[in-house]
């Protein structure tokens, strides 16, 4: 449970310290803080069971079949790293009050750090490889965002993306290496992975899950050849390098490998994949770090060269270079954060980060130039300083693994040493020489605070230099207990071993570094020249600029060949996918031609769709020059295609399908009115003539094609006998379960009732988009003006407006009929309604007859009159409709039904006898309501654009200089 | 019965498809309508051909054979409506893009012939 809370407070705290006011410095810090203490009192609190060895474990259950749980699991090695991750965020944050400006975000820099330190610890104590590939990559965006946190600066941008692309390419290959480990260790679960290194190690996928799994960490941990990502990650504010590229987000990589280390290890791949990539690193990195002129990256190459070390201890295999792997990371951590943090207030104190202008700092800044100068030393490997025991140890390991002919290894650990000796005296000289006069600031000591935690980490390097067994014993202990178990290795911490090899060795690299650093700084200009000799050549940066710049041209070449934006050529590439698919797929069906199954031919139902069919076909012929007419006919098809509802015993359809069709046409009428013109091309070229002939043949073949495909299907269909579905099950529980005898509403009402909630709401949400579209809507300029129908002089109703037409004009009769129609088709509506549940009717039918007899009145009297004596609403129609609905389900929740549960009474009423009242009714009512709201929204909004239009053209009329409005 | 809905659905399906490749905003909404209408057919006809038999008044103890799909039914009732809702949209879509780009071709823009 304690390591529930504290993988979630980071979190917690993120969300927190997102939501404070920008001004909000201390207390950002603050919260900061109490975060980071909490965690290490939990940590502290768990010292005395992982001591003995325990491992504590939480789970919580979420995909168990699939082997999908959140498992939290602390070893000693967890506890080991989450006490780095926390202790030094605690450091950091202390510091970051201090470095970080006014000007800045603050909350949003403590969000960021806080949510990396979540997943960091997430990444360690991660008991499912899966959870743990999530937090890896959540380290990796949070890390993005911190590169990026002063995003105002190019630079910035760029390391960030960098960054994030190598390591999250990185965490890619990751998850695919993971999820192959964990099929083949038949888990994800870390437990039974961390038992199965045998399988693993004689299983044929072992090449490849090693590969991945050491992409995911080389990337991370920036080992050759994906270093490069580093240096230029250096953009971010000087507390995250120290934090997450020095401490913590690059030890992700080590510490993966530390983990599986049980699994991977011991074979000659892991020994060449790992120990080479460390190897090459630790070579590389250390030279070019010589030649660097930024403080920051110095320390960056600095730190690639490290990890590399560490990574190349991994690479050997052997149980003692695990320890002394585990020992480097933490000495590393402490003695390179505490120099982050030095070459930041070097920078905030003094405005440079350039050691081409730096010098004599030890004048202005005596206490912060005393720490760096220890802890540089501690980097250089300088007896007393913790460095010099975890290299030491890895001195004796490359004498170990050469045996005692092959002295390579042995021989590169040296000239590494040397180089990094070199570079660290680089790093120093900054403290000495003249005190500089041309900064950008006269530099002084920091705020006393500021300085605390680099004191925190110099005095760490010291002890542990000193009194190795005593402070950092028993941790390391700990660590290596949970990585080895049974390996464990007896070592031994202690300042002076005697005279030995490696002691010779770490005396050779001492005195070879000064003397190295001395001849470059006389004979070649060391201050001044601009980049490292030989090895400038080798550039990773330059490899990932070219591949980013290949994918996006290669991608946009892809778009230009493949894609288009016209739509035609995407239909007729979606209509000829769909029938190529269709045909696949009928290609392998029993073909039935036989008429097994045919119902008697019945002559007018041929003749009818003798009909249909013309009208489509004539509907496709005309819809270009005539729309109206194209209009006419379709409607025609479609009401062929409602008497077959009623012949084939759907009533219900045909009802709907009638209304549907009536108040889809009066929709397209108002729409008619608003597109352009269309007169037939006078004389086209005869070349454009000829593509024009040829597209249209493809597309006649493609429509015939289709036609006759579906044609094929349908017939096919038919033949078949029916499959028993779901359907007996609806006609023999509908009266029992839903109180209804048609089948059909009471399926919709109740069965189906979540569906039709749905599509009710689908409904809605179309007739506000409609009304949100249109009240934005721009006719164009020519359709403005009324219609030459409309103003023919001869005509006496052209003077009149709709009303007077109505009241007193040619429209008189009509007027009065279908004014007392209105009412008539009301208790129609209301008829349909209430018998729905039973007889053929129910909200849909009754909520399009109820449009269509308001409709009527508009197409009568115009929207001014019928909206001078009616106030419709019909927003409040759709508002009441959807709640009525919704309620009708809430209220079976409240009941203790699942939601939308039908429950039918039956009322006794005076008069009316015995009413059979199902709360489907309610829901009914609602679809009713959404029904009515959504056809009169929608048809209301755009016969008001004909009004707004006229007012449009008045208003040119009267201005006819003044720009369209 | 079978071999006359079947060749009727191919034929709005083509008349429609053949629209839906036109350039012309109004001959698309044509076409959509048409596809629609044959889709619907389509799903309807896959609860069979049965005439006389609407799934209405029926009582405890009847022959469910007796009766229509109600299923396919009430999946089309909805696909009407919903058939509405879309045709709705498009055109008001069609207008805007009229309104703002001048045309109705069905890309926004007059073909560069």
């Amino acid at each position: 449970m304690l390591l529930l809370v504290l993988i979630l407070i980071p979190f917690i705290g993120c969300i927190r310290a997102a939501l404070q006011p920008s001004s909000e410095r201390s207390r950002e810090a603050w919260l900061a803080a109490a975060v980071g203490l909490i965690g290490l009192a939990i940590l502290a609190f768990q010292f005395p069971q992982i001591s003995q060895g325990e491992v504590l474990r939480y789970q919580i259950d979420w995909m168990p079949a699939y082997g999908l749980n959140l498992v939290l699991r602390m070893d000693g090695l967890a506890w080991l790293f989450s006490l780095l991750i926390v202790g030094i965020f605690l450091l950091v944050v202390l510091y970051a009050r201090y470095y970080m400006s006014p000007q800045d975000p603050v909350p949003r820099f403590y969000a960021f750090l806080l949510a990396f330190m979540g997943a960091m610890l997430g990444v360690v104590l991660s008991g499912n490889l899966v959870q743990l590939v999530l937090f890896w990559e959540l380290t990796s965006l949070s890390s993005f965002l911190l590169i990026g946190y002063w995003h105002h600066r190019s630079d910035a941008r760029r390391g960030a993306r960098m960054a994030f692309t190598v390591t999250a390419s990185g965490g890619l290959c990751l998850l695919a290496g993971v999820l192959m480990l964990g099929h083949v260790a038949g888990s994800y679960d870390l437990d039974v992975v961390l038992a199965a290194g045998d399988t693993l190690r004689a299983h044929a996928w072992y090449r490849p899950v090693l590969l991945l799994i050491a992409l995911g960490a080389l990337t991370k941990s920036a080992q050759f050849p994906f270093h490069f990502w580093l240096p230029h990650a250096m953009a971010a504010p000087t507390p995250v390098s120290a934090y997450l590229h020095s401490a913590t987000m690059v030890k992700a990589g080590i510490f993966l490998l530390m983990r599986l280390w049980p699994v991977l290890s011991g074979t000659p791949e892991w020994t060449w994949l790992i120990g080479g990539a460390g190897v090459a690193t630790l070579m590389l990195a250390s030279f070019i770090a010589i030649f660097q002129h930024d403080l920051k990256g110095l320390l960056a190459y600095s730190t690639i060269s490290h990890l590399g070390l560490i990574t190349a201890l991994l690479g050997m295999g052997t149980p003692l270079a695990m320890v002394a792997a585990i020992f480097h990371t933490l000495n590393h951590a402490t003695f390179k954060a505490s120099l982050f943090m030095a070459a930041g207030i070097i920078d905030h104190e003094s405005g440079t980060r350039d050691m081409r202008q730096l010098r004599g700092l030890r004048h202005l800044m005596p206490i912060t130039a005393t720490l760096a100068i220890v802890a540089s030393a501690a980097m250089a490997g300088v007896p007393f300083l913790n460095g010099f025991l975890s290299k030491e140890m890895f001195f004796a390991e490359t004498l170990l693994v050469g045996s005692s002919s092959n002295y390579w290894m042995a021989f590169a650990a040296v000239v590494m040493g040397i180089f990094s000796v070199a570079y660290s005296l680089r790093f120093i000289y900054v403290f000495f020489g003249r005190p500089a006069s041309d900064l950008p600031r006269t530099p002084h000591e920091p705020p006393r605070w500021m300085r605390f935690p680099v004191e925190v980490l110099v005095v760490l390097c010291l002890a542990v230099g000193m009194m190795p067994a005593l402070s950092v014993g028993p941790l390391l202990q700990l660590g290596a207990q949970a990585v080895l178990g049974e390996q464990l290795p007896h070592y031994d911490l202690a300042v002076w071993h005697g005279v030995n090899l490696p002691l010779v060795m770490s005396f050779i690299t001492l005195t070879g570094g000064v003397l190295l650093y001395a001849v470059l700084r006389r004979r070649f200009n060391l201050a001044q020249s601009s980049r490292p000799p030989l090895l400038h050549r080798i550039n990773g940066q330059r490899l990932y600029e070219s591949l980013m710049l290949g994918l996006r041209s290669g991608a946009s070449q892809l778009e230009k060949l493949l894609g288009t934006r016209r739509l035609q050529p995407q239909l007729v590439l979606l209509v000829s996918v769909c029938l190529a698919a269709g045909v696949a797929a009928a290609i392998s069906l029993p073909s039935v031609w036989t008429a097994a199954h045919s119902t008697p031919l019945d002559l007018p139902f041929a003749l009818l769709w003798l009909l249909g069919c013309v009208c489509a076909v004539a509907a496709a012929w005309q819809a270009k020059y005539h729309r109206l007419s194209a209009l006419a006919l379709a409607g025609g098809a479609g009401l062929v295609v409602c008497l077959t509802f009623l012949l084939l015993s759907a009533p219900d359809l045909a009802l709907t399908q009638l209304m549907v069709e009536t108040v889809t046409t009066v929709l397209i009428l108002l729409g008619l009115r608003w597109l352009p013109p269309r007169q037939p091309q006078l004389a086209p070229s005869p070349r454009s003539a000829r593509t024009a002939r040829l597209r249209r043949s493809r597309d006649l073949l493609l429509a015939i094609l289709s036609g006759l495909a579906m044609a094929a299907i349908s017939y096919l269909v038919l033949m078949l006998p029916a499959a028993p579905g779901i359907s007996q099950f609806f006609l023999e529980q509908a009266v029992p379960q839903g109180g209804g005898t048609n089948v059909v509403n009471v399926l919709l009402v109740d069965f189906r009732g979540f569906d039709t909630l749905g599509e009710i709401s689908v409904l809605a949400i179309v007739a506000l988009t409609v009304y949100g579209l249109l009240r934005r809507f721009r006719p164009a300029a020519e359709s403005m003006a009324l219609p030459p129908q409309q103003t023919n002089p001869a005509d006496p109703a052209a003077r009149q407006i709709p009303e007077e037409q109505v009241n007193g004009g040619y429209l008189l009769v009509p007027g009065v009929y279908l004014r007392v129609l209105l009412p008539m088709i009301m208790v129609c509506a209301l008829y349909f309604f209430m018998r729905g549940h039973n007889m053929p009717g129910g909200g849909f039918v009754a909520g399009l007859l109820f449009s269509v007899g308001i409709i009527l009145q508009y197409l009568l009297a115009g929207t001014q009159w019928v909206e001078s004596r009616m106030h419709l609403h019909p927003h409040r129609w759709l508002a009441l409709g959807l709640l009525a609905a919704l309620a009708t389900g809430a209220g079976a929740v409240l009941a203790g039904y699942p939601f939308l549960t039908s429950h039918t009474a039956h009322l006794e009423l005076p008069l009316f006898g015995m009413l059979h009242v199902p709360s489907a009714f309610v829901f009914d009512l609602g679809v009713f309501g959404v029904v009515v709201g959504a056809t009169l929204l929608i048809l209301t909004a755009l016969a008001h654009q004909s009004s707004r239009a006229h007012r449009l053209a008045h208003a040119n009329d009267d201005t006819p200089h003044q720009e369209e409005p | 019965m079978e071999a006359v809905i079947a060749l009727s659905i191919g034929v709005l399906f083509a008349s429609g498809v053949w629209l839906i490749l036109r350039p012309r905003t109004f001959q698309v909404i044509i076409g959509l309508l048409l596809i629609s209408y044959a889709v619907n057919l389509f799903i309807f006809i896959m609860g069979r051909l049965s005439v006389n038999q609407p799934p209405l008044a029926l009582q405890a103890g009847t022959d469910t054979n007796l009766f229509a799909d109600p299923v396919t039914q009430a999946l089309v009732l909805t696909a009407i409506v919903i058939g509405f809702a879309t045709t709705a949209l498009y055109l008001v879509l069609l207008l805007t893009s009229r309104g703002l780009s001048g045309t109705d071709h069905v890309d926004g823009r007059e073909p560069s012939a």
